[in-house]
């Protein structure tokens, strides 16, 4: 009655953890391929407002990149708590903006600078005055191109 | 020879490294968003210019004020009607004869648009209007000539609009896609152009 012979050891065999390996994979991928690195460090508070009507922004390789918003908690003392534009990890004035796109539309590639696109990561308690003084800066420069970046989702949502 | 069964490689600590590598990527990266209105600012122009003139019945007023509140023809509205009262504007073809808009479905008021072509929204914010309820404004705006440029594109070529603008703008769409779609693009958008104009923003 070989068949039905007790096992001898009657201590539970180990969990076997070699998929772990596997899921954890699974993760690091998923992340790699949904994110990108870190461009700039935000030194404002930065909800984008939500809209429904997007288009895609063009290749990262033709857009500026404009913050501004409250500043993070941790720089309202050194800097107030006014909405302030952030360029480059770095708070600017209003007059900074032609120079600094200026400067970055030089930096590219010459055959995309008339293809260049600012987008404004713009955070939505901002009053629309800062706004308007970058787009007023950016007509001065000839930087037509904007984008006003958000969330996707109900605008309605933007009102409570 | 004698067989030998290769001894198993533990495994146990591929976790850990796989784990490493993820945290990693956690912190260093962003999920990023890439979307959002994409707009045209208008060039600065001298002021010794002087600009064109528009008849009051093809333009659409609509202005917000620093507490958010928003005046669409000189009329208190609320956001959420917003779309249909741009849509009943750009769509109304009230033009007769020469300005006459044979593929309007609007309501042929003679107050208001004549055509989509001459019809112009303007849009008026206060210095303290909030970031969101302009973009919410903007984007019900935009919302507006989609609804009738979709309408549009539906009727002609049996698909959205948008659909096809997206596609027309991917640059991984192919170039004989792109060449077969810039027709219809700009065939629909000569149909229902986007004129959209803002003032500058009052301060008081």
């Amino acid at each position: 009655m070989s068949k039905f012979k007790k096992k001898k050891g009657s201590e539970l065999p180990a969990i076997s953890t070699a998929s772990l390996p596997d899921i954890v994979f699974m993760l690091l991928f998923f992340f790699m391929t949904v994110t990108v690195m870190r461009e700039n460090t935000l030194l404002v508070k930065n909800a984008l407002p939500i809209a429904n009507q997007v288009q895609k922004l063009d290749k990262k390789d033709r857009v500026i990149y404009i913050y501004a918003g409250k500043p993070m908690q941790q720089y309202v003392k050194a800097y107030g708590g006014e909405a302030k534009i952030q360029l480059n990890d770095k708070f600017a004035n209003i007059s900074d903006v032609a120079p600094y796109v200026l400067a970055e539309i030089q930096s590219k590639r010459e055959e995309l600078r008339d293809l260049v696109t600012t987008a404004l990561k713009v955070d939505g308690e901002t009053n629309m005055g800062l706004v308007s003084d970058i787009k007023q800066e950016l007509r001065k420069v000839n930087a037509l191109k904007i984008n006003y970046t958000t969330r996707t989702g109900d605008a309605f949502n933007n009102l409570d | 020879m004698a067989r030998r069964s290769a001894p198993e490689v533990n495994a146990g600590s591929m976790a850990d490294i796989a784990f490493l590598l993820l945290i990693f990527f956690l912190v260093t990266t962003t999920i990023e968003t890439d979307a959002g209105l994409n707009r045209k600012l208008p060039p600065l122009e001298p002021p010794t210019e002087n600009p064109p003139v528009l008849r009051e019945k093809n333009i659409f007023e609509v202005v917000v004020n620093k507490n958010d509140q928003l005046l669409v023809e000189g009329q208190l509205a609320q956001l959420k009607d917003l779309r249909q009262l741009a849509v009943d504007f750009l769509d109304n073809g009230g033009g007769v004869g020469k300005e006459a808009c044979n593929y309007c479905k609007g309501r042929r008021d003679a107050t208001s648009s004549d055509n989509p072509e001459k019809a112009v929204i303007s849009l008026q914010n206060d210095r303290e209007t909030s970031y969101k309820t302009y973009i919410a404004v903007q984007n019900e705006l935009v919302a507006a000539y989609n609804v009738l440029r979709n309408r549009e594109s539906q009727r002609l070529y049996g698909q959205d609009f948008t659909e096809m603008y997206a596609a027309y703008n991917d640059p991984k769409t192919p170039s004989s896609l792109k060449d077969e779609l810039k027709p219809k693009v700009e065939a629909i958008q000569a149909l229902y152009p986007q004129k959209l104009s803002e003032a500058e923003p009052k301060s008081n």
